[in-house]
């Protein structure tokens, strides 16, 4: 297991929102959490059984980042060596699930 | 065009099978209470430890709900994901809702945790025969792909009333279980129509081993729930000793065959072979009188 | 120890329990008082036909003997697997096994579990483990799959996890660590007889497994969970 963890700044924060959960942790699959942070940053923090792709997630998650321009978000990612495809499919599923409805909101 | 029940996620079956936006989650996936023993493997752990428990409304009426992550280690109960199990059944003997439902996809004790596994699955049994006791309508929803195995398949059963698809199945070992451990001439695993008529949906019906049989449709399991909620089926001393007399039957009618479709035509059903063949809705009407009789009063 | 052996000690010549097959039965003298016993020996591989077969004893005992307390007796090498009991129906047969002894609990009857030799999950699931309470003698074991198979099915290495078998309480099949856990309550030490009589006098018949596993220290987690959703 590996744990890798990034910051990104800039971008515009978001409106309130309730956590939202997509995806299953199953092989080839994540899962992915949304939730407000306390700062307007933008953290990303991932839990993969696959070592050794930090530069490949960075790529990702950078491009994530970039694409989006979210910030006072914090994003957990529990991965079991998903393609960096599905990681982005899941994070803008993810993005898209954000109703700003009052409950917390779990679908895949 | 219809949704698949077996495609679907947990969380999305939940929300399909419950009235809409009802469902209220109890230690959602933020709280991130998750397997303590997961990490020693370098499997990763799931925010919800693969169930969602809940309250909902179903009809207007209100239950708690379940629902297992098939895709998630199997569905497999570990120390966290049963004792969520449990909870909501010991939240059920406090509160009384109408009913508890379970959408059960699971292979049983989840082995990467082993002994906390055993008992969880165990005090799941437990909790819901307590509830049982209680007088609350117990539902099982099977319709997964990978069916409901196990102390799983286990405490299904202790349930009122088990719901499946023809294209679930519900059971206690695996077909890979038995083959690497008696031969694939005990149980080919590859062979598929033979595991379907061995444990799914259809033969379960026909054997009065479930108590209705559904097609592959979110909407059907929904109606099948609602359905449900006026099952209660007391455990009485008189209902055990049914049950007992219609096992009994069931093995002396089976005589050793050991076929499905031997047991089927001795069970009454007409033209056993074209079973595997037709639809749910046709395979509903050829369940046997006398196993219909048999399956609304047994415990 | 062999269940002539358990029988012996805890009952001395007065019983009259009887192996047929795998399949154990019998009255028994214990205090004065009669005892109920029903069980597997020969490490029995549990099938539609010993769980039916046990769970009939159960129900005779629940109708004709109104309160008396019952002993299950478990040796066993998990469920049978074969295509015919699941053809059969052995998940329903083991339900209703644990149906009859959640009955017999209802109804007044003491249950009591005892793993005297080996207990694989399928085969004491529903009788031992839902009993008012499962005990063990020191030296049997307690597994949920052997190594081998377990290594098929998680795709885990055989190496890694018969080395955690040796070492961690989540794998090792000691029943020391079964107590830790809170899956047995106890272990009968030397003298069954008091162990037995202690079992018995325990009239509190909710499930204090979780608790007593957070208490003991070997599974932390469940009870608090519980108590989570009980107050969310």
């Amino acid at each position: 297991m590996e744990t890798l963890a990034f910051t990104f700044d800039g971008g515009r924060a978001l409106p309130p929102f309730a956590p939202a959960l997509v995806g299953v942790v199953a092989s080839g699959n994540l899962e992915v959490l949304l939730e407000p942070a306390q700062d307007a940053s933008c953290r990303i923090v991932v839990d993969t059984s696959a070592r050794g792709f930090g530069a490949i997630w960075e790529a990702v998650l950078r491009d994530f980042h970039a694409r989006h321009g979210v910030a006072g978000i914090v994003v957990s990612i529990h991965d079991m060596g998903a393609t960096p495809a599905v990681v982005s499919l899941r994070l803008d599923q993810a993005l898209a699930a954000i109703a700003g409805s009052g409950e917390e909101s779990g679908c895949p | 065009m219809s949704l698949s029940f077996a495609e679907m996620s947990a969380r999305e079956r939940l929300a399909a099978v419950v009235d809409a936006g009802s469902f209220h989650e109890w230690l959602p996936p933020s709280e991130r209470v998750t397997s303590p023993h997961l990490a020693q493997l370098g499997v990763p752990a799931a925010f919800d430890d693969g169930v969602a428990v809940g309250r909902a409304l179903l009809a207007g009426r209100a239950i708690f709900v379940a629902a297992q992550e098939g895709e998630f280690m199997g569905g497999g109960v570990g120390e966290v994901h049963g004792a969520k199990l449990v909870g909501m059944l010991q939240r059920a003997l406090r509160d009384r809702p109408a009913a508890v439902v379970v959408l059960a996809e699971s292979g049983g004790v989840r082995l990467h945790e082993a002994n906390a596994g055993l008992i969880a699955v165990s005090e799941v049994m437990r909790a819901l025969l307590d509830v049982r006791a209680a007088g609350i309508a117990t539902v099982m929803l099977i319709g997964g792909a990978n069916g409901c195995f196990g102390g799983m398949g286990i405490v299904a059963r202790c349930a009122d009333t088990v719901v499946m698809s023809d294209i679930a199945r519900h059971a206690m070992s695996g077909p890979e279980v038995i083959e690497s451990s008696n031969g694939a001439g005990e149980f080919d695993s590859r062979d598929r129509a033979l595991v379907w008529r061995t444990t799914g949906g259809k033969h379960r019906w026909l054997t009065g081993d479930c108590d209705a049989l559904v097609d592959d449709d979110p909407a059907l399991f929904r109606a099948a729930a609602i359905a449900a909620l006026a099952t209660h089926r007391p455990m009485t001393l008189a209902a055990l000793q049914q049950e007992s007399a219609l096992l009994q039957r069931r093995i002396e009618l089976d005589a050793g065959s050991a076929d499905a479709f031997e047991l089927w035509t001795r069970l009454g059903v007409v033209e056993a072979q074209a079973v595997p063949d037709i639809d749910a809705a046709q395979v509903r009407t050829r369940r046997p009188a006398a196993v219909a009789g048999l399956a609304n009063g047994a415990a | 120890m062999d269940w002539q052996g358990v029988a012996a000690q805890l009952f001395g010549q007065d019983h009259a329990i009887v192996a047929d097959g795998d399949f154990l039965a019998g009255t028994a003298s214990f205090d004065g008082a009669p005892i109920a016993i029903v069980g597997t020996t020969n490490h029995a591989a549990v099938g539609v036909d010993l769980a039916l077969r046990q769970a009939r004893c159960i129900l005779d005992v629940i109708e004709h003997h109104p309160g008396r307390p019952l002993l299950l007796l478990v040796d066993t090498q998990g469920q049978k697997l074969r295509r015919r009991d699941e053809l059969l129906g052995i998940h329903r047969a083991m339900a209703h096994l644990g149906c009859c002894v959640d009955l017999a609990r209802r109804r007044g009857h003491p249950v009591i579990g005892l793993v005297y030799d080996q207990a694989l999950s399928g085969g004491f699931i529903t009788s031992g483990l839902v009993a008012d309470a499962c005990y063990a003698l020191p030296e049997a074991e307690i597994r949920v799959m052997r190594v081998p198979a377990m290594a098929r099915v998680t795709k885990l290495p055989e190496a890694l996890l018969e080395s955690l078998s040796l070492t961690n309480p989540v794998f090792a099949p000691g029943v020391a660590n079964y107590v830790a856990m809170g899956g047995v309550r106890s272990l009968w030490d030397g003298d069954l007889a008091a162990g037995l009589r202690a079992a018995l006098a325990d009239r509190d018949t909710s499930d204090r497994r979780a608790s007593e596993g957070a208490q003991r220290g070997g599974r932390r987690v469940a009870a608090d969970v519980i108590r989570r959703v009980l107050e969310a």
